[in-house]
């Protein structure tokens, strides 16, 4: 379970971009965050795996309080959430199976077990045939779903992605929501921001929309509710 | 940070890996590496050669103390008393004037028309300091005893081989100082620049989850490859280099007072101290360079 409490986040340049953030998400939850552009929707984001600090308030992951989390037990709060990001992060010099294997090594996974669930989890995102292949030698659906590969692969209870879509055709698109909505039916919440209309409006779930730092709208199955 | 050993296999496997997919990058460092342990190992094998000269020649300086023509068999017995009391004496040894005439016969061939009867030559100490630099201070204590005809020695000489053999130890000292430093700068640079097109690996590295020393041990483990790489055409140099200069040198010192170091242990130790520098500058390269990025 993942909660907020009066979280207020002022960058160094004044900029507020959280400005008192209140919000319960359960585990198995699938929400949108939707907003316009410069609305705080990556800074939400980005406060839940700790790649920006709150300046105030509280955030809470499973009764771990990232706002108060000592910078060494940071990696150790990233491994129970899988991030899928815009700009995918692949690692370029490690071709598909080895960037995905990465999040295993990481926590000291054995090579057997490491072998079985990247080969599934490339299996589920349809790029089991190119797991030899690098990075660069993918475009950029195929590099995305590496990236959601890699966030699923050690079975973390939250996965958080910033616009997983955004830099997608609509057919990929909709390809990518299918692996999310399947990794959702196993129970594993999903917190993704976006601004595709379609996908909002059609895949119904929780929408929480932000504006100026604040939530202006949260409804289970809510619309987009902006012109895009 | 405890770590599973599996873990610590994979930090060698990801190294090796890393060596090579970034071949290049690994061939620059490694070639600063070489040129600076060039530059040190011919630097050292000279340094330490000119130590061996340096005690070899302290070991031999000696004291010829003369001694009176009218002095005799007592007063000769007192004199070695005298001379064995003087402070910083490490041996003495007496030679009669009959001892000194054979052996300038014998340094002249024996083509002399001296015989004992006209023995124009003293009789003689040889006197050494236990401290080579002190034999001067040691010789002008003798030659104030009694019976002392003249005390001889490399005087001036002396000297000047000492203090120029003292400046040619430091400025060596100094320079090989100074390489490690240009050397450090040059590979911490090198490995910089890797480190800058690494820097967004390593904060992907981060975001997935990994520990400081999960991404700071490939890195360091990858310094020392490349250190033992830069390390391997400097040691085949230098041993070919003193291999050849002592078999063409050594013959011409025999009998001198002074000879090159042996080819073994030195060229072990030489080797070795190559390697371990090759392999400290990888490390403390890499370290420096990670150490920057990981502080996100
Ligand atoms: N690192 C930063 N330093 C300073 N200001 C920032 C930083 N990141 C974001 N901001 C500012 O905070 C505000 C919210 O930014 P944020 O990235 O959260 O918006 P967003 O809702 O994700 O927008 P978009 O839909 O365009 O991605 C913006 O005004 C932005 O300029
Ligand atoms: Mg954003």
């Amino acid at each position: 379970m993942i909660s907020m409490k009066n979280v207020y986040k002022k960058y160094p340049n004044g900029i507020v971009a959280a400005n008192g953030l209140n919000v319960e998400i359960m585990q198995g939850e699938f929400v949108y965050v939707v907003g316009p552009s410069g609305a705080g929707k990556s800074t939400f984001i980005k406060m839940m795996y700790r790649e920006e600090r709150p300046t105030s308030g509280d955030i809470f992951i499973n009764d771990i309080n990232l706002a108060t989390l000592k910078s060494k037990r940071v990696p150790y709060l990233r491994r129970q959430i899988g991030v899928v990001f815009q700009d995918f992060k692949l690692l370029p010099r490690l071709n598909v199976y080895e960037n995905v294997a990465f999040a295993l090594e990481v926590i000291e996974e054995s090579p057997k077990v490491i072998r079985k669930r990247v080969m599934d989890v490339l299996e589920l995102v349809g790029l089991k045939h190119k797991a030899r292949m690098f990075p660069t030698e993918l475009s950029g659906g195929e590099q995305q779903r590496v990236s959601i590969a890699r966030s699923i692969v050690n079975t973390p209870k939250v996965i958080i992605a910033d616009e997983p879509t955004g830099n997608l055709d609509p057919e990929t698109s909709w390809e990518i929501m299918k692996v999310f909505q399947e990794v959702n039916n196993r129970g594993t919440t999903i917190i993704m921001a976006t601004h595709n209309k379609e996908i909002v409006n059609t895949i119904k779930h929780r929408v929480i929309a932000v504006e100026g730092g604040l939530i202006v709208r949260d409804e289970a199955g809510g619309d987009y509710g902006y012109e895009s | 940070m405890a770590m599973k050993a599996r873990t610590l296999g994979r930090h060698f496997r990801e190294s090796f890996k890393s060596v090579g997919r970034n071949s290049w990058m690994s061939f620059a460092s490694a070639s600063a590496v070489t040129v600076t342990l060039l530059l040190v190992g011919v630097f050292v094998m000279i340094m330490m050669n000119l130590n061996k000269v340096a005690d070899d020649l302290e070991k031999d300086v000696e004291v010829k103390v003369l001694v009176e023509l009218t002095a005799d068999e007592k007063m000769i017995t007192k004199l070695e008393q005298d001379i064995k009391n003087v402070k910083g004496l490490e041996t003495i040894v007496y030679s009669t004037k009959e001892e000194e005439l054979e052996d300038l016969i014998k340094d002249f061939g024996g083509k002399m028309g001296l015989s004992d009867q006209n023995n124009p030559l003293r009789a003689a100490f040889y006197v050494k300091a236990s401290n080579p630099q002190e034999t001067e201070k040691l010789a002008k204590q003798i030659d104030q005893l009694p019976n002392t005809y003249s005390v001889e020695y490399g005087e001036g000489k002396i000297d000047k081989l000492f203090s120029f053999l003292n400046l040619a130890r430091n400025i060596g000292l100094g320079l090989i100082l100074a390489l490690l430093f240009t050397a450090m700068f040059l590979i911490s640079n090198t490995i910089r620049i890797t480190i800058v097109a690494r820097r967004r690996e390593i904060e992907i590295m981060k975001l997935v989850g990994a520990t400081s020393w999960f991404i700071r041990i490939p890195f360091v483990l990858e310094g020392i490859w490349i250190g033992i790489l830069g390390a391997i055409l400097p040691i085949v140099i230098v041993t070919v280099l003193y291999i050849n200069l002592y078999e063409l040198v050594q013959p011409y010192l025999v009998g001198e007072l002074f000879n090159l170091l042996p080819l073994t242990p030195f060229l072990f130790q030489v080797n070795a101290l190559i390697l371990l520098m090759g392999i400290f500058i990888g490390v403390w390269g890499s370290f420096m360079s990670v150490r920057k990025f990981l502080r996100v």
